[in-house]
């Protein structure tokens, strides 16, 4: 049988991955893909807690962050479409009119 | 047998994801993704939530793969008007925290967990059991849930459509 703390880790190694992609990539669609990257882990570590306690609230929570998902990829990347019109770029370095 | 697909589905699922972060092209980052999302279903199946695995398929990998790729291929984002490269000294610390990150949260996670599964419930993870939580218990989420859906809609529309002058 598989140990449920190695799902845990590599969950938590999965969220790892996408925060340094977060950091690390330029491009607004290449974030908005680690994003979807972390996201996916966190659901992993859900799934992974709903079979340790044997209730379905956790895989409840896992659908509705599929939903937000979903919400967050239309409404992300229609920003990235209306920035691309506007800029001609989607590298987020270029986008910074509302740095200091 | 069981322990054997965890392992394939591991060493899949943490390659396909540093294609995603490593890679320049955003196309094979988007396909290292899909592959990534249909392995993580591959675990929800393994975890005994058929439901959930199979949603991950359609909605994951299916819908909302398809329109990040297809809002790459419409920006035609080839790799020669790739943004320029994260400078040396994000290279160096972006991986340093992240590897940190790692190690505190997986120890953390290593820690608050037991060593073995406890049997499945009857029913875990089918359609039935979750489609009758989903519309008594959590009722009201799920509309609100459902009007979140609408407002991104209206939301990506507006934002997208060209100006008309």
């Amino acid at each position: 049988m598989i140990d449920p703390r190695l799902v845990l880790v590599l969950s938590g190694v999965l969220f790892a991955l996408g925060a340094a992609g977060v950091l690390l990539r330029r491009g607004a669609i290449s974030i908005l893909m680690c994003v979807e990257l972390m996201l996916n882990a966190a659901n992993l570590a859900f799934i992974t807690f709903s079979r340790l306690r044997g209730g379905p609230e956790a895989q409840i929570y896992v659908f509705f962050v599929m939903t937000l998902a979903a919400a967050e990829a239309a409404a992300g990347l229609a920003i990235v479409i209306a920035l691309f019109r506007l800029r001609g770029t989607t590298d987020v370095d270029e986008i910074s009119l509302l740095k200091w | 047998m069981q322990v054997f697909a965890f392992y394939v589905l591991t060493i899949l699922t943490l390659a396909s994801a540093l294609v995603v972060v490593t890679h320049r092209n955003p196309v094979v980052s988007a396909v290292a993704l899909a592959f990534n999302l249909v392995s993580i279903a591959g675990f929800y199946i393994l975890l005994g939530a058929q439901f959930i695995g199979l949603l991950q398929v359609i909605v994951y990998a299916g819908a909302i793969m398809v329109l990040i790729l297809f809002v790459i291929m419409l920006l035609n984002l080839s790799e020669e008007v790739q943004p320029h490269p994260a400078g040396t000294f994000q290279r160096v610390l972006a991986p340093a925290a992240t590897l940190v990150f790692a190690i505190v949260l997986g120890r953390a996670l290593w820690r608050g967990a037991p060593s073995s599964f406890p049997p499945a419930a009857e029913g875990f993870g089918t359609a039935a059991v979750l489609g009758r939580e989903l519309f008594t218990r959590y009722y009201y989420p799920f509309e609100v849930i459902s009007l979140l859906l609408v407002v991104a809609m209206v939301g990506a529309v507006l934002l997208a459509k060209r100006k008309l002058t």
